[in-house]
């Protein structure tokens, strides 16, 4: 079976590539193990959130600069940096999420446990902030769901006090959930979701309503909208004052929207997405190409194509596997940047840089991988993959997963 | 000591589930029964308990429908359906009700039926017997059944095609399963004059048996193994004698290939990769160049293709939808994958129906506002759902191939005599 571009991976970066590439009128194929680490959503994408040991706000672009010069944005060069990402709010709006924010300045969104970070794109009905201060003198309502367990109201609380709010916790409950609350330890996020639309959103309202009389906006737990985003429209338009969600433990309904909007604009675009099946290993050429690869449902059927995307992620996403005596990249045996042994791939004090984060698949500028030496001439590689940084401790993984997907989306296109 | 550990893995892979509850967000039960603790509970985490004490059992686990899309879903490849159903099998009180027993003997009661199938089909038409049916037998007085032949496949085969089957230079054998056996022959004769067409003449096998999908949802374990003893026998013959298995039913394929091993622990790696779907044979013989294939000019239809769960699972849904986008005259529609509820005999019981229904309430709606002429679909059972509860005709691609191929054209094209 032939496809012009073949991506192996279905998370953000491979929906992103492959949203690209078939738009470009390439037959597209999405290879798939799996659900993604976008169901570990927080709402906001971030470009760069920590450089030089600084937080950074102002012109996050100019901050990239100061990253190591082995930096993908670097790869990439920051002017083209900007230009690529300059298509990720419309590209997602064209599947429908809303986001809110800018690559010229940072905004803050507020985390589960009521700190403030950094991020450059924001889920439209979440809570972000401009400046730090924007929260002082303001009058909170923080609202759970009776049993919810996933959601922390005091810490959020005691974080916006701190922040100079005034905050105040409450509960509430709604008969339609009553079910759901048989088997304690299914008070999830995704499924309180599934039972809050049509009259239970309107009942949540109102209930909402009764208890936060008198605050100037109402946070509650990102638990409404799993596979549309009609319920939160409902539930802002029903509640008095203005609703922000926060990010929940997984998996996190934006998340889950998020992934199926992409997955479905794929589709409709044309394109071919195989879910659960696991690409096993491939063949490359003597002149050094990737000719085809075979999955373990497709058997002894080939899967052949122009050009291959490999956006398998990181450890989490299984895109590099470690164990007692080696890192190595499941797929095709790609090179990596890791040396030596065990021992030297973490620091024991847990706080520091790990060294296992920025491992990850070598690349010529072009992200191209190498299989022992050789640079394999039709493959990218994409997102958390890729070598060369620390995207927890940069708070730079969505936008390195974009970026790059974007760069080698501009590669198989042309 | 790590090492150790690391080695210390399930064929289950219950040990890789980080609880991340993915599975119960696909999970089509939990969409509808509030009972039903959903995939992650029932599975991997329940399992966790069983090990230590069979007294943790839960009955809910009688609500899966073993549709795997939670296996699908999975992110760290643990088996949740199989573990479910193997803590079923394992775990459930009681034997087998009668209904159950005989919702699940299939070719017992498929030899009966076609014995007798104008009285038959006629009876199981009438209100009274469906409210007896239901009050007696619980099954569910809404479900339409399917009507039976009045011949089976397997007659009609040894009468009037094997001697001109066998003629052909190049063969495949055929799984006919329950479906086509007792309900409509009429897709076994599909696939003869599609195979045919293409250069191959298609073989039974010996004594095939039900594939015991349905034996093993109702924990008829032990007939379920000894048919698939006898159906690995029949197919390991027909794999010697050189030919691939072809099956129309993407369920029969599935179980074939993989409940056998996971769930009857019946070993069958020498053979698995000779069974498989015939849309999958054709397309690859098309694909690969090694047949050719013409089409009507007169066909044309608006054709909505339904993925079974169990394809969404094989993952060869691109096989059936490729086949039917080759035809000129065909508008396809590819309808969002969204389980139909029925899960074979599931939807029969009377305890089960309305969750049956309302998990394929929305399949149901993008079919009737698709518009289409009919729909096309690999599984027998979410046939009978879909027409049941839309009205809108579903057909087998290799139906749709055998109305839209130009047979003669065909023929020539391949060199058939």
């Amino acid at each position: 079976m032939k496809f012009d571009n073949i991506i192996i991976g279905g998370g953000l970066s491979g929906l992103v590539a492959g949203i690209e590439s078939q738009r470009a009128g390439k037959a597209t194929a999405i290879i798939s193990a799996g659900q993604s680490a976008l169901h570990f959503w927080s709402g906001s994408f971030e470009f760069l959130g920590e450089a030089d040991g600084e937080t950074v706000v102002e012109n996050p672009l100019a901050m990239a600069e100061r990253l190591p010069e082995s930096h993908p944005y670097h790869k990439i060069g920051i002017p083209k940096v900007r230009s690529l990402l300059s298509r990720v709010a419309p590209l997602l709006n064209e599947a429908g999420i809303k986001v809110n924010g800018s690559l010229e300045r940072n905004h803050y969104r507020l985390t589960p446990l009521g700190f403030l970070k950094p991020a450059w794109l924001t889920l439209d009905d979440y809570l972000t902030a401009e400046h730090p201060d924007d929260f002082r003198g303001k009058r909170l309502a923080v609202v759970n769901i009776l049993g919810y367990i996933d959601f922390y109201p005091r810490f959020l609380s005691h974080g916006l006090s701190k922040l100079g709010a005034e905050c105040f916790t409450a509960e509430v409950d709604i008969p339609q959930l009553d079910t759901l609350r048989k088997s304690t330890t299914e008070m999830r996020a995704t499924n309180i979701s599934r039972f809050l639309d049509g009259d239970a959103v309107e009942l949540l309202a109102k209930k909402i309503n009764e208890v936060s009389a008198g605050a100037d906006a109402v946070i509650m737990p990102a638990v409404v909208g799993i596979f549309s985003d009609d319920p939160v429209m409902r539930l802002r338009k029903g509640v008095d004052r203005p609703v922000y969600f926060i990010a929940t433990t997984p998996a996190s309904v934006p998340g889950v929207r998020c992934q199926l909007s992409l997955r479905d604009y794929f589709i409709r675009l044309g394109g071919t997405f195989m879910p659960g099946d696991t690409v096993v290993k491939g063949d490359i050429s003597s002149s050094h190409r990737l000719e085809r690869v075979f999955t373990v449902n497709f058997g002894d059927m080939p899967l052949e194509a122009g050009n291959f995307v490999i956006s398998t992620g990181s450890f989490f996403g299984h895109g590099l596997i470690a164990n007692i005596d080696r890192v190595y990249e499941p797929v095709l045996g790609l090179d990596l940047n890791v040396t030596g042994g065990r021992t030297g791939w973490y620091d024991e004090n847990f706080y520091a840089p790990q060294p296992y984060m920025q491992y990850g698949v070598v690349t010529d500028s072009l992200f191209r991988p190498a299989l022992k030496g050789e640079t394999i001439d039709n493959l990218y590689a994409t997102g958390a993959l890729l070598a060369g940084f620390n995207a927890l401790k940069e708070g730079s993984g969505a936008g390195i997963t974009l970026a790059t997907a974007l760069h080698a989306a501009s590669c198989i296109t042309n | 000591m790590m090492n150790l550990q690391q080695q210390n893995i399930s064929d289950n892979n219950f040990e890789s589930c980080i609880k991340c509850t993915i599975c119960t967000v696909y999970c089509p039960v939990t969409a509808v029964n509030p009972d039903y603790p959903g995939p992650k509970q029932a599975g991997p985490d329940g399992e966790r308990y069983r090990l230590k004490r069979p007294f943790f059992y839960d009955e809910a686990l009688k609500y899966c429908l073993n549709c795997k899309r939670c296996e699908v879903a999975c992110p760290n490849d643990v088996k949740i359906g199989d573990i479910i159903q193997a803590a079923r099998i394992k775990y459930a009180h009681g034997k087998p009700s009668l209904r159950d027993t005989l919702l699940a003997n299939t070719d017992f009661m498929g030899n009966m039926a076609t014995a007798m199938a104008p009285v038959v089909n006629f009876s199981l038409g009438l209100k009274p017997v469906k409210l007896i049916m239901d009050k007696v037998l619980k099954i569910d007085d809404h479900r339409t059944f399917p009507k039976y032949a009045s011949q089976k496949f397997e007659t009609w085969y040894r009468h009037e095609a094997a001697a001109e089957q066998e003629a052909f230079p190049r063969h495949v054998s055929f799984f006919h399963g329950c479906y086509v056996n007792y309900n409509y022959p009429q897709l076994g004769k599909d696939l003869l004059k599609v195979m045919n067409a293409l250069g191959y003449g298609v073989r039974l096998l010996d004594r095939e048996k039900c594939c015991g999908v349905a034996k093993i949802a109702n924990r008829c374990i032990d007939e379920a193994t000894r048919d698939g003893e006898n159906n690995l026998r029949a197919i390991r013959e027909a794999v010697d004698r050189g030919d691939e298995v072809l099956a129309t039913s993407s369920t029969c394929c599935f179980t074939l290939r993989d409940e056998y091993p996971h769930l009857l622990h019946l070993e069958n790696k020498d053979v698995r990769d000779h069974i498989q779907l015939a849309t999958r044979f054709i397309f690859n013989l098309l694909d690969t160049g090694k047949a050719k294939i013409a089409f009507r000019e007169d066909y044309h239809k608006k054709i909505a293709y339904h993925v079974p769960c169990h394809m969404e699972k094989l993952g060869w849904t691109i096989y059936s939808t490729s086949l039917l986008k080759m035809i000129p005259g065909v508008e396809f529609i590819n309808l969002p994958s969204h389980c139909c509820g029925i899960a074979g005999t599931y939807g029969f019981k009377k305890e089960y129906y309305s969750y049956s229904q309302a998990i394929g309430q929305p399949l149901f709606d993008s079919i009737l506002k698709s518009g289409c002429d009919f729909v096309a679909c690999d599984c027998e059972t979410c046939k009978w759902q879909i027409e049941m509860s839309t009205q809108v005709p579903v057909f087998n691609p290799i139906s749709v191939l055998a109305e839209a191929i130009d047979e003669e054209a065909t023929k020539k094209l391949n060199r058939v005599e």
